[in-house]
């Protein structure tokens, strides 16, 4: 409530000179609620389409594991979803199982974890934390969703098409994605796939360059760098990532569909397929490895950097402690995000690249370890002598680095070459990447959405669901992809229909057997957060003006805000984000709106 | 009408869930407690579920790693496996003592910390020194990493042994072909038009080119003689495919296009790695690492290790593709070229 009271006199303070250009005049429901153009709306459609595009894609995944665990079996539900087409008596053709686990991955990467996870918390904080009253372009901001909707929706229907969806992979490697006649799913299934994607690149650049323009113009009076919390640090970083490495897939995705369709050959070279040879000669697959992971590893940070400041923020509030080292962390997203340049060739050391280029890019891939080790070490620093509030989202912050430093560790093994070609395509790499890309940045995700729910809906969720869902989950996560490590360390390939034909696989079968039971509770127990989600949407205990007692800028906006987010002037800050337990003053905690005492350091500014 | 009864018992299974979400809503309004506020209660309880689990993931680790003894791959088979199996050795043990000291830490300070009645925060924001501990320590121990791994790394792809016996490893949908130098140890020149699979020229051999007419091919299985350095050049015929020996761990993919290449020597014949996993059906294998299409799965090809006297006799009974021009060729010349 103290917070409250600083907002306010900030605000009639100056309120007097202020005009206001806010929608006095009544918005149509269109206008409101659909083709808003207000940051807090967008964010709102960004995460329910990625709920649904996840959904989707976690069904997927409890199909291909039943596939993985009784091979052969048939199972009624696989006839629910797919169909005698694709499904006959139950059991999975194996030409889906691959557009299944193609689709999976490319939802589960772009739709959730891209345009999901920053699409919601870039648009939901960045004019809330740096005290703007909405992005600098709010029309870009609009399109920026509609692309992403088309592209979604384009996704989904690639499952419909007679010869179905992609099916070379998420990374879509040429020839494979190039040939129509070298798997069904390289006909019009992935026709839709390129054009999904090149219309997602289209949204997420529109996305990026608003997001950044935003941070570096519009903050707020005293706002300066070094005073933003580390959540609008890491959308920033993620935002540049983006706009940097996006338009080389886009690239990588023109040369493809030229390839496919008007018989050039960039990435194609002496090929002999249905009888006959193509007359197609000099290009290289091996290009387009280049130019896909050229985007596909700054990728994965544009997915696990915004976790990290969703990570932050959270922790910090929860332990009612500033984040520990917060230049450092500052820095090491920083050397993250330059180093993530430079590292995607580790994603090919069994290309058929220059073995000297390999070791170049095992040096600088494990240089990466460094930066992520400090991060890694500050949060456990943030939370020894707390005062820690079990509140879910803190749950979920702490499952995240957990997941982060298990499966950080793994990629040890894959950064260095030597070790990563006995590995390489197997489980083990499914296994790390799922750990450390993949859950940390879900479960900072959903603590997210249970940190920053009363701001977006005005609502609570209920935590002792809240629990359930993290303990459920979080078990499962490890149920599934602990187990997984040694499946590959066996040597079993990934994307493999079954193991019928290698006997040794066999004695394995029984871990196969535990994943695909975890992986079935995992995909369950999400139910109880849609559940609460849309109940206390509607009907959870209404929110007050700083439920969790924290510093930064939104809780300083009325509880729902309209849109332009303060009615009266811009809130002015005095001070960093991390103002927790600091001694000698009553409350725990100081919003970043209080101003200096008398001989009070910044601690934001420490060098 | 059945699907119609489930969709019906879903519904009024959500309505019943509203209903008492409503009931336990207000029964905490009425006893104050806050249903979307962590009380010292939630914090004590979920706080002894973090020591818990981070004490149930070790347990279930140790589990796994007794659980799959013996059902994972035996012994690397081949001279830069061994190493790799040693590299993998020492970076296992520097991963474990760091997964469980950072686990249990992470876990157990939120156990230890959690907010009581009076408990209050400690102020920490940077401490220069420590950071400074954990930036030089990682960076200490990643480049003895960075070192032993590379150094294996140069042993793996340096400059094949020039007395290397060269094969060819040929992938399509959804089989190999292994083609064979001869006895000039030179493979004779490739073109995929003249691919013809009903004449079996499955990776399009070019007559006119004399090194390729003492080359044989073989499908379904191929030996290869122990503790003698092999130099495989990999080509695919349509798409990616991936060229992995799991016993011998390595890898490389193969690529239309373009020849990529890989080495090493094997060191345990077939017939002693049977005896060193106890299981006589045991075999060396070759699978496809790069999806490829829906047979991807389905493209084993058996290895067979053999000692010199075995791999001798199983060459004396292959014959070149090219039979005619080869004995035609040799008639006069090297009548026991094979030999």
């Amino acid at each position: 409530m103290e917070n409250h009271a600083h907002a306010d006199t900030h605000d009639t303070a100056h309120h007097a000179g202020h005009v206001h250009h806010h929608e006095h005049a009544k918005l149509s429901f269109i206008e409101k609620y659909v083709f808003s153009m207000d940051h807090k709306t967008i964010s709102k459609q960004f995460l329910f389409t990625a709920m649904f595009m996840a959904l989707a894609a976690a069904i997927m995944s409890t199909l291909f594991r039943l596939q993985l665990a009784w091979p052969g079996h048939s199972f009624p539900v696989m006839h629910y979803f797919l169909g005698d087409r694709w499904a006959k008596g139950g059991i999975l053709d194996p030409n889906m199982y691959l557009g299944l686990v193609t689709i999976h991955g490319t939802i589960m990467v772009f739709f959730l974890l891209t345009g999901g996870l920053s699409g919601t918390f870039a648009n939901l904080l960045i004019p809330l934390q740096v005290g703007a009253r909405d992005m600098a372009s709010p029309m870009l901001n609009m399109l920026s969703y509609w692309f992403f909707l088309i592209a979604s929706i384009i996704m989904m229907i690639s499952l419909y098409v007679e010869t179905g969806p992609a099916s070379a992979g998420w990374t879509i490697y040429p020839p494979l994605s190039a040939l129509p006649q070298a798997i069904p799913g390289s006909g019009a299934g992935m026709t839709l796939w390129l054009c999904s994607i090149s219309l997602f690149v289209v949204s997420s650049l529109l996305g990026g360059l608003n997001y950044i323009v935003t941070v570096l113009n519009l903050r707020t009076k005293g706002m300066k760098m070094t005073r933003m919390p580390l959540t609008i640090w890491a959308l920033l970083i993620t935002a540049v990532l983006g706009v940097l490495s996006f338009p080389v897939l886009f690239g990588a995705a023109i040369l493809l569909i030229f390839d496919r369709s008007f018989g050039t050959s960039f990435y194609l070279s002496d090929i002999y397929i249905g009888g006959q040879a193509l007359s197609q000669t000099g290009g290289s697959p091996v290009l387009f490895e280049h130019l896909f992971w050229f985007l596909g590893h700054p990728e994965v940070y544009i997915v696990i950097m915004p976790a990290f400041g969703i990570i932050s923020e959270i922790m910090s509030v929860n332990s009612r402690k500033p984040i520990f080292g917060y230049r450092a962390m500052i820095g090491s997203m920083l050397a993250i995000a330059f180093l993530a340049f430079i590292v995607w060739g580790h994603h090919m050391f069994v290309s058929g690249m220059n073995p000297f280029l390999g070791s170049v890019f095992v040096f600088t891939t494990l240089l990466i370890a460094i930066p992520s080790a400090i991060k890694a070490f500050n949060y456990i620093t943030t939370l020894w002598k707390g005062n820690i509030i079990f509140n879910p989202q803190m749950l979920f912050v702490i499952g995240a680095v957990s997941t982060f430093i298990s499966g950080g560790l793994t990629g040890i093994i894959l950064a260095d070459s030597a070790l990563d070609v006995a590995v390489h395509g197997t489980y083990f790499v499914v296994a790390h990447f799922h750990i450390v890309m993949g859950l940390s940045a879900v479960l900072a995700m959903f603590g997210g959405v249970y940190h920053w729910f009363p701001k977006m809906f005005g609502r609570f969720m209920n935590k002792k669901m809240g629990y359930w869902h993290f303990w459920l989950t979080f078990i499962c996560a490890y149920g599934v992809f602990l187990p997984m490590h040694f499946v590959g360390l066996a040597g079993v390939p990934r994307r493999y229909f079954n193991n019928d034909l290698y006997p040794a696989f066999e004695k394995l079968q029984h871990l196969n057997i535990i994943i695909t039971v975890f992986a079935i509770i995992g995909v369950l127990s999400q139910f109880i957060f849609f559940f609460n989600f849309f109940y206390s949407m509607f009907k959870g205990p209404k929110s007050e003006q700083n439920p969790w007692n924290a510093n930064t800028l939104e809780w300083t906006t009325p509880i729902v805000p309209e849109h332009g987010n303060w009615p009266g002037a811009l809130p002015e800050v005095h001070r960093w984000a991390y103002d927790y337990s600091k001694p000698g003053k009553g409350v725990d905690f100081i919003p970043q709106t209080v101003p200096m005492e008398e001989g009070e350091m910044d601690e934001g500014e420490h060098v | 009408m059945i699907k119609l009864l489930v969709y019906l018992a879903i519904a009024l299974a959500i309505i019943l869930i509203v209903q008492l979400m409503r009931i336990y809503q207000l029964s905490s309004e009425v006893k104050g407690k806050h249903i979307g506020k962590a009380d010292d209660d939630d914090n004590r309880s979920q706080g002894l579920l973090m020591l818990l689990f981070v004490l149930a993931l070790f347990a279930g680790l140790i589990w796994l790693l007794f659980d799959v003894r013996g059902k994972m791959l035996p012994p690397a088979a081949s001279d830069v496996g061994t190493i790799s199996d040693n590299v993998y050795m020492f970076n296992w043990i520097i991963i474990f003592i760091v997964f469980f000291a950072t686990s249990f830490l992470l876990f157990y300070f939120p156990f230890r910390y959690k907010k009581q009645k009076e408990s209050k925060a400690y102020f920490y924001p940077h401490n220069d020194k420590l950071e400074l501990i954990w930036t030089v320590v990682p960076s200490i121990a990643l480049a003895v990493i960075i070192i032993y791994g590379l150094s294996l790394w140069g042993k793996m792809t340096g400059t094949p042994d020039p007395k290397s016996m060269v094969i060819q490893v040929y992938a399509k949908q959804f089989d190999w072909t292994v083609r064979y130098s001869g006895a000039d140890n030179k493979l004779g020149r490739t073109d995929y038009r003249l691919i013809d699979d009903a004449s079996n020229n499955t990776v399009g051999m070019d007559s006119k080119d004399t090194a390729g007419w003492d080359d044989f091919m073989v499908r379904g299985e191929f030996h290869i003689p122990v503790n003698v350095p092999i130099l495989f050049k990999c080509n695919a015929r349509e798409v990616m495919h991936g060229v992995y020996f799991p016993h011998f761990r390595d890898q490389i993919n193969c690529v239309p296009g373009i020849t990529t290449e890989l080495h090493f020597t094997a060191t345990i014949t077939t017939d002693s790695m049977r005896k060193i996993t106890h299981d006589t059906a045991f075999d060396y294998v070759l699978l496809c690492n790069r999806v490829c299409g829906s047979g991807h799965y389905n493209m084993p090809m058996k290895v067979v290790v053999d000692s010199p006297d075995e791999f001798k006799a199983w060459m004396a009974k292959q014959h070149p593709f090219f039979a005619d021009l080869y004995n035609a060729y040799h008639k006069q010349a090297v009548p026991t070229a094979m030999k």
